[in-house]
């Protein structure tokens, strides 16, 4: 409910994810971790929660 | 609907005078027309001041818990959705069954007051209500409005006007609504592309002072520490910064997950003119669509995002 909310609001949904991972998969841990990696990346720099500092 | 005051009233009385309820929470007239605050009534003398009409928008299941007496129980009038809240506080352990006496209001539904002022361009002196018909009043002019035209968005889609829980009703149910599109605001912003969506969210939240009216408003929101308030760890900004503002209205929202009854409390409140449901709307539109679940209807459940079952969605796990 929460990644659909976020959704419905505009965030892109591949900004959030969920796993299950035994502390025995290391494989999967290292697998995920790179899928959200590049999930992400490719959306780029997220502007929506940032704040603007003034210099 | 207005008919019923007087049996409002003498309920309290009787149950205030024989001493079976320490405090009475209701409806009063406010200070302006058109508004109506809470009020705790301790004595039968003061039923008078008791009202109950189409401005009563506030949500009484807020106040239960902060007034209820050390010892004895306390009464509240409750519309559908006061007593839906009601049942929330109990499946929460808020309060107990056996500390309340619920005085279930049957409702046609409260006005939307922004509505009714955008009619004039001068301040309303008075506002009176007959039936379905409204007469409102101001220096300048007088209109006589249909009730039903004036209702407050989330009371026009209610499905659940009577009490679903009471001890005594005020009146004889009214007919409840059945909607074609139940959800028909959420799904027009739903169609709209992500960054047409954010753009709709920025310019709703625009305004806001971070007063937190909705959140105090909110039967939902009985945190002795609200997030918003926590300095240690701070978990958003105080200021009036948009990530900020995006942050505690998404939050507020997503704490209302799985257990808002979309009374319109947090509209009613915001001094802004903010339409914060549209936030909590979807959420009970997920709720609905994926747990089956609407808030407050049932007292042996827990909400959705308290239990785990072996049925719940899990396709966003990977």
């Amino acid at each position: 409910m929460m990644g659909n909310l976020l959704e419905h609001v505009g965030v892109e949904r591949d900004r959030l994810h969920f796993s299950w991972i035994s502390s025995a998969e290391a494989t999967k841990f290292v697998d995920v971790v790179k899928e959200i990696s590049d999930k992400v990346r490719a959306l780029d720099t997220d502007k929506k929660f940032a704040k603007e500092y003034t210099k | 609907m207005d008919t019923c005051i007087e049996k409002i009233r003498a309920i309290c009385a009787d149950l205030l005078a024989k001493g079976e309820v320490q405090k009475v929470i209701g409806f009063a007239e406010g200070s302006i027309p058109m508004a109506s605050r809470p009020i705790a009534v301790t004595s039968k003398d003061d039923v008078e001041k008791l009202v109950f009409n189409a401005t009563c928008g506030l949500n009484l299941a807020n106040y239960v818990s902060d007034a209820l007496p050390k010892e004895g129980k306390i009464a509240v009038t409750a519309k559908g959705c006061d007593s839906r809240n009601l049942v929330t506080h109990m499946v929460e352990n808020q309060v107990s069954r056996d500390r309340l006496y619920i005085i279930g209001v049957p409702c046609t539904g409260m006005v939307d007051k922004r509505k009714i002022a955008a009619l004039f361009e001068d301040e309303i002196t008075d506002f009176i209500e007959e039936g379905d018909t409204l007469t409102i009043v101001s220096a300048q002019k007088k209109e006589v409005v249909s009730k039903k035209d004036m209702l407050r968005h989330n009371c026009r889609m209610c499905t659940h006007r009577n009490p679903v829980v009471f001890d005594v009703m005020a009146a004889e149910p009214v007919a409840e609504q059945s909607l074609d599109q139940p959800f028909a605001d959420v799904d027009q912003i739903a169609a709209m592309d992500p960054e047409a969506r954010w753009a709709h969210f920025q310019e709703l939240t625009k305004n806001c002072i971070r007063c937190y009216a909705c959140r105090n408003a909110c039967p939902l929101c009985y945190c002795p520490t609200c997030f918003v308030d926590e300095s240690s760890p701070q978990w958003v900004g105080k200021g009036q910064d948009k990530t900020d503002i995006n942050t505690f209205h998404f939050l507020r929202a997503f704490h209302c997950a799985g257990r808002c009854t979309d009374c319109g409390a947090c509209v009613e409140a915001c001094p802004m003119g903010i339409n914060v449901r549209d936030f909590t709307r979807k959420l009970n539109k997920d709720a609905l669509e994926l747990f089956g679940w609407e808030a407050g209807l049932d007292m042996e459940k827990r909400p959705p995002l308290d239990v785990y079952s072996p049925d719940d969605p899990d396709d966003f796990i990977k």
